[in-house]
């Protein structure tokens, strides 16, 4: 049986690309906490996954003119999955970001990207297992 | 790798704080000055901050913060009949500065929060990067 990788490390290698994307994001909107008219993103974890596991992950746009922007192989941009966030409460400087929010956010991401680590980390386990014969 | 993108996004959010924590204290600092003119009186100055979008060929807009430029207050500055002041005008008047002490110390509270809280973003970023590299061992 020869060992895929790709098939063994199934779905948490998406998961953990997402996770980080999806810090790097939540980074961004707490760095622009005072930032007059940012409007706070995130993404939408589920329809990512979804995407990812399609293996399509932009929206697919054609480009016919060299000056288009491209959604490249981790373009979320033209992507479903980034969103813009409802704010709770309008600030008169048109800004949405909840400090309070993001930092829930980016501790529950910063926590299942570990856990998604730790499942990787499992998986490569069971492969030495298997190359071992032990 | 996004996560190492978190330290700068988190780095330029804590220079622009600083700065802002920087016109703070200097606003502070010269709450009680006078001058003689209503030209050379101090005015309290705020940072103007705007979102970096330039990455955009990366595929998704994110990034950090920057401060864009230093304004001053277009507050009316207060002039006090003073004689006797030795910075007094051909007149006896004496010029305060604009500056407003209480919202400068909410101004401080929320520039230190909001530094603290780019500081536990990238402390954060750096534990999941370290675990990271010890994946599989």
């Amino acid at each position: 049986m020869p060992i895929n990788f790709d098939s063994a490390l199934g779905i948490h290698q998406d998961a953990v690309r997402i996770r980080s994307q999806r810090a790097e994001l939540l980074a961004s909107n707490m760095a622009n906490a005072d930032t007059p008219n940012y409007k706070a993103r995130d993404i939408d974890f589920a329809s990512a996954m979804k995407m990812a596991a399609s293996g399509q992950n932009s929206a697919g746009i054609k480009t016919t003119h060299s000056n288009h922007i491209t959604s490249s192989s981790n373009g979320l941009m033209a992507s479903p999955a980034v969103q813009y966030r409802t704010a709770m409460q309008d600030s008169l400087d048109g800004n949405t970001v909840d400090e309070q929010i993001e930092q829930a956010q980016f501790m529950q991401n910063a926590v299942q990207y570990q856990a998604s680590l730790s499942f990787l980390s499992g998986k490569f386990k069971s492969l030495l297992t298997a190359i071992k014969g032990e | 790798m996004s996560l190492f993108n978190i330290f700068d996004i988190a780095g330029s959010g804590m220079s622009a704080q600083s700065l802002r924590l920087n016109t703070t204290a200097s606003n502070l600092a010269n709450a009680n000055s006078v001058s003689s003119s209503v030209d050379q009186t101090y005015r309290a100055r705020s940072p103007v901050f705007s979102a970096v979008l330039d990455n955009a060929q990366q595929g998704y807009q994110q990034g950090g913060v920057k401060v864009n430029g230093i304004v001053e207050s277009q507050a009316p500055v207060r002039a006090e009949y003073n004689p006797s002041h030795p910075m007094a005008n051909a007149d006896g008047y004496i010029f305060h500065s604009n500056v407003d002490s209480i919202a400068e110390m909410a101004n401080m509270m929320s520039a230190s929060r909001s530094y603290q809280n780019n500081v536990e973003i990238a402390n954060t970023s750096k534990q999941l990067l370290l675990r990271t590299l010890q994946l599989g061992q």
